[in-house]
């Protein structure tokens, strides 16, 4: 007998009429599309985007040259080359980030005993060769002195987790 | 029209009658490339609506510009002629894949006047050319030298011939029951029996009485036209993009047309053999174009439908469905038309 339901319903097509009753549905339901370069979702503040490399209000540079991130860089992508300022302190002479490697894992920053590697929110940025997704120092100290608000406000709202 | 007529006589001289059915292919073919186009927009919005999205809405406003910019890049691209294949068949294949899916359009009528070829084996013929657009496909996949085009080919020849058999035997009952194998005459029987005599004729339309001869049709008629979900031909997941996988361009644009075209076919002989045609569905309404435009809409959107409902079939479920469920019906459904219309019970006469 239960097979014969089934045949009832196979040959009335009922499961297919079921799904066409899904789809049916949300053909009139609300879009939910985001029409991106006008709208955009909202981002979290642990968003992992551009690097950016912080300087201490006093304008120097936070990185002490640990090679930490280096080091825990899984797709190594950053080569930190440091020996000691005239000051005596060390610090990097060459802090470079290869962001075709980068796969935006956040370890550096993680890694970063003086918070100096960080990563932005930024996500819309290209580059028109290769090469312009090598990212240099002096690219790095650039971006984070553009976007320090943005960084410390980032970091002021995550502290409670960390 | 008879002022037309002696002017094209005067300028065309004993050419006039062959310009005239120039004239009139053109007046069928332009409007009917205008709408494979947007038919290729409709399923981009519906599908899109069905996944909670809204679809092309860039070009243009609401996206109506965007089958034209596909259409401007196509005609741009290279045609890349693989180099181990056959150059003459790969070239000649997509004219063989939409040559039928045009020519069937010379005897789909219109209205009971409008219609190219009058003819009396209309339905035969349908059924003779529909049949061919198998082979622009067979040869693609053969003269591309893929072993992806070749498998896609290979289960297109498969299912084709599968599903015209059932095809053919929803024909014949509704051939059986219009005594007429003219498209024409076809339509006018279903204007014909008790239902239409109150005013309701979407009634005595043969969707009625055969109805599972027209479920077979529409679901045959999927699957002829290589539709998800029996778009097994060039299963996206499985062999890439099967038949079509070598080709790119305006070769890759013809097969594209074709398929649609073939979609707007199959929807407007639905719409005749089952739906009326240019019938009105109720007596106090009058009969036209639009009717059989509005019919052919709501089976194309069903199309689309099905498109973003159903997963695709798999291969040995296909053939399954083909042989040992819809010829079986078709065979039954033959034998009870047949008693039916000798029984005193005969609504047909």
């Amino acid at each position: 007998m239960g097979s014969m339901k089934e045949i009832f319903n196979s040959l009335f097509l009922k499961e297919l009429l079921k799904g066409m009753a899904v789809t049916g549905k949300y053909f009139f339901a609300r879009k939910i599309t985001v029409q991106y370069p006008e709208e955009k979702t909202p981002q979290s503040f642990r968003f992992r985007g551009l690097h950016a490399l912080r300087r201490y209000p006093n304008g120097e540079e936070r990185c002490i040259a640990c090679k930490l991130c280096e080091a825990i860089c899984p797709a190594l992508a950053i080569t930190i080359e440091a020996e000691p300022r005239d000051d005596g302190s060390r610090r990097t002479t060459r802090y470079d980030i290869d962001l075709t490697k980068c796969i935006f894992c956040g370890f550096c920053e993680e890694a970063c005993p003086v918070d100096a590697i960080v990563e932005t929110r930024i996500f819309e940025y290209h580059g028109e060769k290769r090469g312009d997704l090598y990212y240099t120092k002096q690219m790095l100290l650039a971006n984070g002195d553009r976007y320090e608000s943005q960084i410390a406000q980032d970091r002021e709202l995550d502290a409670p987790y960390r | 029209m008879d002022a037309l007529m002696s002017f094209g006589q005067g300028i065309f001289g004993g050419a006039w009658p062959a310009v005239w059915t120039l004239l009139k292919i053109v007046v069928i073919v332009a409007p009917l490339m205008l709408s494979v186009a947007y038919l290729t927009w409709a399923e981009r919005k519906v599908i899109g609506y069905m996944q909670v999205r809204i679809g092309p809405n860039r070009v243009g406003p609401w996206g109506l510009i965007q089958p034209i910019a596909d259409g401007l890049k196509l005609l741009l691209k290279e045609i890349i002629v693989p180099s181990s294949a056959n150059k003459g068949i790969f070239l000649i294949a997509p004219m063989l894949a939409i040559a039928p899916a045009l020519a069937a359009w010379a005897v789909v009528p219109f209205t009971d006047t409008l219609v190219l070829a009058n003819i009396d084996a209309s339905l035969l013929y349908i059924m003779a050319i529909t049949s061919m657009g198998v082979y622009g496909i067979i040869l693609s996949g053969w003269a591309s030298n893929s072993k992806y085009a070749f498998l896609g080919a290979m289960r297109s020849a498969a299912q084709m011939v599968s599903y015209e058999i059932s095809m053919g035997f929803s024909l014949i009952c509704v051939l059986m029951v219009s005594n007429s194998l003219n498209l024409v005459d076809i339509v006018n029987v279903q204007n014909q029996g008790r239902f239409a005599d109150w005013g309701l004729s979407f009634l005595s339309w043969n969707w009625l009485p055969m109805l599972p001869m027209f479920l077979v049709y529409l679901i045959s008629g999927v699957a002829e036209t290589n539709r998800a979900p029996f778009d097994v031909a060039e299963g996206e997941s499985e062999i890439v993009a099967g038949f079509h996988v070598e080709y790119s361009g305006m070769a890759f644009a013809v097969f594209f047309l074709a398929e649609y075209a073939n979609m707007i076919l199959v929807a407007a002989l639905t719409s005749i053999m089952f739906l009326g045609g240019w019938l009105s569905p109720v007596g106090f309404l009058p009969d036209g174009i639009l009717w059989l435009f509005a019919k052919m809409s709501a089976i194309l959107f069903l199309f689309l439908w099905f498109r973003a409902t159903f997963p695709r079939y798999r291969y040995d479920q296909l053939m399954r469905l083909g042989w040992k469920v819809f010829v079986p019906i078709c065979i039954v459904w033959l034998v009870v038309v047949g008693v039916w219309m000798m029984s005193p019970l005969n609504i047909w006469k």
